[in-house]
């Protein structure tokens, strides 16, 4: 019994998200008819999906007490890569494939200007976050491309299917949120990355002098960022049949309130990624649930901004309370 | 005992020089560190003793000089590298992540993997459990949060760690600099142990006291150098004190015995 009790004590703000999560499905349920239908919680897992793999990156980067302002500009630019590649004739594997080494690209060389110079991570990433979404303009002149179901049917369907394809009662963005998500949380707890990554937040100077690599595993965290921005480019990209240069804005923002709504402290040092997921469930639900009440837009920002202030508050209060409890 | 050292010291430090703009850090130190002995590292603030050992630790880089470990000579080491080569530190702030559990904190940098990548949280569960226990260190769960554990038992933990790393060379920062009476007494006690179990000890510390009980050997440094290398069971407070802050030559026992 005590062992449950402490395990639930380390699960605090999922547990606690969770029981939330649960509560807002409950009472929208019975608000709305049409809240809990398959068509509806397709919706949901449809629209949290592109959270998901964007946040479990995010979350990633934010353990080692760094950010990622970039991955709403790597969206944009991935897409237009993979856009570019097909428009001129590579094949659709190839194609997706370019467009996730640009955005792993990207992650890496905010990983490589972080660690080499030892540079704060929000400038750094402020200013790739502009050299991207300059380079998606320029490759594409500022003007969205579209269409590749009308240029190269077949290829246009084998790529448009990654956004709005079908697997059974799913579709490919939630399977990709869900492998993604998997991966993010075996890498946290169960390897040697994911340790050094919580660890990097906690004292980094510690990892240097026990002879750890902190840099090496910085370039590798930021481009696991990248990367799984660049996932999330395909999706949206392939769901929209567009690619278009201005895609993911404020994306970043979007994450990085997720994977704080989850647990994960900003300083770093702490984090998960159930809870990330968890909160991107929760944002989703709520995102929806207020819709289809029909609340005006403006309240759900409100709402959404104040559930997110609440959150952190409470989870930052009870980590304060369980560091000088123990020290007493 | 370490194969094939013709001197029988485990490192030498030959002629080490360290300059911080026109502060001369260290001018050109000798010193010699022998496996099973402890050596104190006395001296005023600034006199270079941190310097030192953390020319010794990979820490900074010197400008000039050799160290010499197991007979291979290096220009500078880094932290990784002293670590290869058995050179393990005990920070004064003892280099802990406080977010991270105790078996964490204790395999930093060297996990043990299965399968080339899975962490063996397992293995290090256990054998935190069993590294604590043979160092006296009370903790019952190594899932703790170091973080969450007193003074005493995070600087068990980085004692644990230092020697996890499987060096034969331990150095310590200042151990008693922020402990109780209590916590000062056990560390004190496991300094003199692994004197005792063949470990070469080097200990800064500015406690006079506690030098000349756990020591066998105290080198005195003054404004970078080394003034004094004196036998502990030979020497009393009041000639290491004329030493750390007076003007008398140098006097090298080494030299005079052998």
């Amino acid at each position: 019994m005590k062992k449950i009790i402490d395990k639930s004590q380390d699960y605090f703000s999922q547990i606690l998200l969770g029981i939330t999560l649960l509560l807002a499905i409950i009472l929208l349920s019975s608000l709305s008819p049409h809240f809990f239908t398959w068509g509806n919680i397709r919706n949901i897992l449809d629209q949290s999906a592109l959270l998901v793999i964007m946040g479990v990156g995010m979350t990633l980067v934010i353990c080692t007490a760094g950010i990622d302002l970039s991955i709403g500009a790597v969206v944009a630019l991935s897409g237009v890569c993979m856009a570019v590649a097909m428009h001129s004739g590579i094949p659709v594997e190839i194609a997706i494939l370019i467009g996730l080494t640009a955005g792993t690209l990207v992650g890496l060389m905010n990983g490589f200007i972080i660690s080499a110079f030892n540079i704060n991570p929000f400038i750094v990433t402020l200013g790739t976050m502009s050299v991207t979404r300059g380079i998606a303009l320029i490759i594409t002149a500022g003007i969205p491309i579209y269409g590749f179901g009308a240029a190269f049917s077949w290829l246009g369907k084998a790529f448009t299917w990654w956004g709005s394809g079908h697997i059974g009662p799913v579709n490919p963005p939630m399977l990709i949120g869900l492998g993604i998500a998997l991966l993010g949380a075996i890498i946290l707890n169960y390897t040697k990355l994911g340790s050094y990554a919580l660890a990097l937040g906690g004292n980094e100077e510690a990892l240097h002098r026990s002879g750890i690599a902190t840099k090496n595993y910085k370039v590798i965290i930021y481009g696991i960022c990248g990367f799984t921005a660049a996932l999330a480019g395909l999706v949206v990209t392939a769901r929209l049949n567009t690619a278009e240069p201005l895609a993911g804005y404020m994306f970043e923002l979007d994450a990085i309130a997720a994977v704080v709504l989850g647990g994960t402290d900003m300083k770093g040092g702490r984090g998960s990624i159930s809870g990330t997921v968890i909160a991107c469930l929760l944002l989703g639900v709520l995102r929806n649930g207020l819709t289809i009440m029909s609340i005006p837009s403006y309240y759900q920002q409100l709402a959404i901004g104040l559930i997110i202030l609440i959150a952190v508050i409470t989870s930052e209060l009870r980590f304060r309370n369980t560091l000088s409890r123990s020290n007493a | 005992m370490s194969k094939g050292l013709s001197n029988g010291y485990i490192i030498s430090l030959k002629n080490i020089t360290k300059n911080y703009g026109n502060i001369r850090a260290l001018q050109g130190v000798n010193l010699d560190i022998r496996l099973g002995e402890v050596l104190a590292l006395v001296g005023d603030n600034g006199a270079g003793k941190s310097t030192l050992i953390k020319v010794l630790s990979g820490a900074i880089n010197p400008d000039h000089g050799e160290i010499i470990v197991d007979n291979n000579v290096y220009g500078k080491l880094n932290p990784a590298l002293a670590i290869k080569l058995g050179i393990s530190t005990v920070y004064q702030d003892l280099g802990l992540v406080d977010t991270r559990n105790v078996a964490a904190n204790l395999f930093l940098g060297r996990e043990p993997v299965k399968f080339g990548f899975w962490l063996d949280k397992k293995l290090m569960a256990k054998k935190s459990g069993q590294l604590l226990k043979s160092l006296n260190v009370n903790i019952l769960d190594p899932n703790r949060m170091v973080g969450q554990l007193s003074g005493g038992q995070r600087q068990g933990i980085a004692v644990a760690r230092a020697i996890n790393q499987g060096g034969q060379v331990i150095i310590f920062d200042e151990p008693t600099a922020a402990m109780g009476v209590n916590e000062s007494r056990q560390i004190l006690d496991l300094i003199k142990d692994l004197g005792q179990q063949g470990y070469a000890v080097i200990v800064v510390s500015h406690n006079l006291n506690h030098v000349l009980e756990i020591s066998e050997r105290i080198c005195v440094m003054k404004q970078g150098n080394l003034v004094a290398d004196l036998v502990t069971a030979e020497t009393n407070p009041s000639e290491i004190a004329h030493y750390i802050t007076g003007v008398q030559g140098f006097k090298n026992l080494q030299e005079i015995s052998s």
